[in-house]
């Protein structure tokens, strides 16, 4: 009877042990996958100084820009600036039509924090493409990326400097590869919101 | 701008003085070297338009700038 039930117990072991180790194995991996992002962080990582780094870079940026560039960053989260080129690469805005106010201009660019660059069409909202740009770490290896608010303003002044060469070296890509076509649209509208609430005020009389 | 570490002062003088402006000189020529772009923020008098400058070389440097922002050049992400 006893030598049954060891039989048993043995069989029974043989045939979970499968199940088992796939199951150890599963939890293995769960902790090893847990852990990545902080073993692919630098081991010199300080939260606080990241935190420094961008204050820092906000008052740069604020510096820079003009006030109403300014208060589209703080309020909206991004900057929009003009395009100058009559015709940019990949685009095929018209110039301004006669229901367009004289100093909309024939296509424009959302700049956002570490996120592509996007075109688009003030005067009808379409928008035309994105352009996926960044400003690597030549120095340190690519280990770090600058702040949000110096990327913005790296883009910022490459972009009212020098058009053609960063969106030259940028790679191209319809609206959707990376940004949200619904998000982006959704930004022009609060961006139309945010001009509209901005013009009222200035134009509210003073008591 | 430097990755990590947001904005830090590399070198400042008064380009009038000639040892300061060789200090400066030094400076932008290693920061282009480095790789880095080099831009100065300007304003379009009248308009309130803000905008940056490109310099590839310290003699475009615009007399009278505050201050060159050095910067990672761009890249195709």
């Amino acid at each position: 009877m006893l030598l049954a039930l060891l039989a048993l117990a043995l069989v029974a072991v043989v045939l979970a042990a499968p199940v088992a180790i796939r199951v150890a194995r599963g939890r293995i991996e769960a902790a090893r996958a847990a852990r990545r992002p902080w073993e692919e962080r630098p081991l010199d990582y300080d939260p606080g100084r990241e935190r420094r780094a961008e204050q820092r870079a906000r008052q740069l940026l604020r510096s820079c820009v003009n006030d109403e560039e300014w208060g589209m960053y703080r309020d909206l989260g991004f900057i929009r600036v003009a395009g100058s080129q009559p015709r940019g690469r990949g685009i095929t805005a018209r110039r301004n039509t006669d229901d367009q106010p004289s100093d909309t201009p024939p296509y424009a660019y959302l700049l956002y924090p570490h996120k592509p660059i996007v075109a688009y069409v003030p005067a009808d909202g379409r928008l035309l493409s994105e352009y996926c740009v960044e400003f690597p770490d030549v120095i340190g290896g690519g280990r770090t990326r600058l702040p949000a608010s110096d990327d913005v303003l790296a883009k910022w002044m490459a972009l009212t400097s020098d058009e053609t060469r960063v969106i030259g070296q940028a790679n191209m890509h319809l609206v959707g590869r990376q940004l949200d076509p619904a998000r982006v649209r959704r930004d022009l509208w609060r961006l139309s919101e945010w001009e509209r609430r901005r013009a009222g005020s200035a134009e509210a009389p003073r008591a | 701008m430097k990755p990590g570490h947001g904005e830090v002062l590399l070198s400042e003088g008064d380009p009038s003085v000639s040892e300061d402006e060789e200090r400066l000189i030094e400076e932008f020529r290693r920061q282009l070297e480095e790789g880095m772009w080099a831009a100065v923020p300007t304003s379009k008098s009248g308009s309130g338009r803000r905008e940056a400058l490109m310099v590839r070389d310290y003699a475009d440097v615009p007399p009278g700038a505050e201050r060159v922002i050095f910067f990672p050049r761009a890249a195709g992400g």
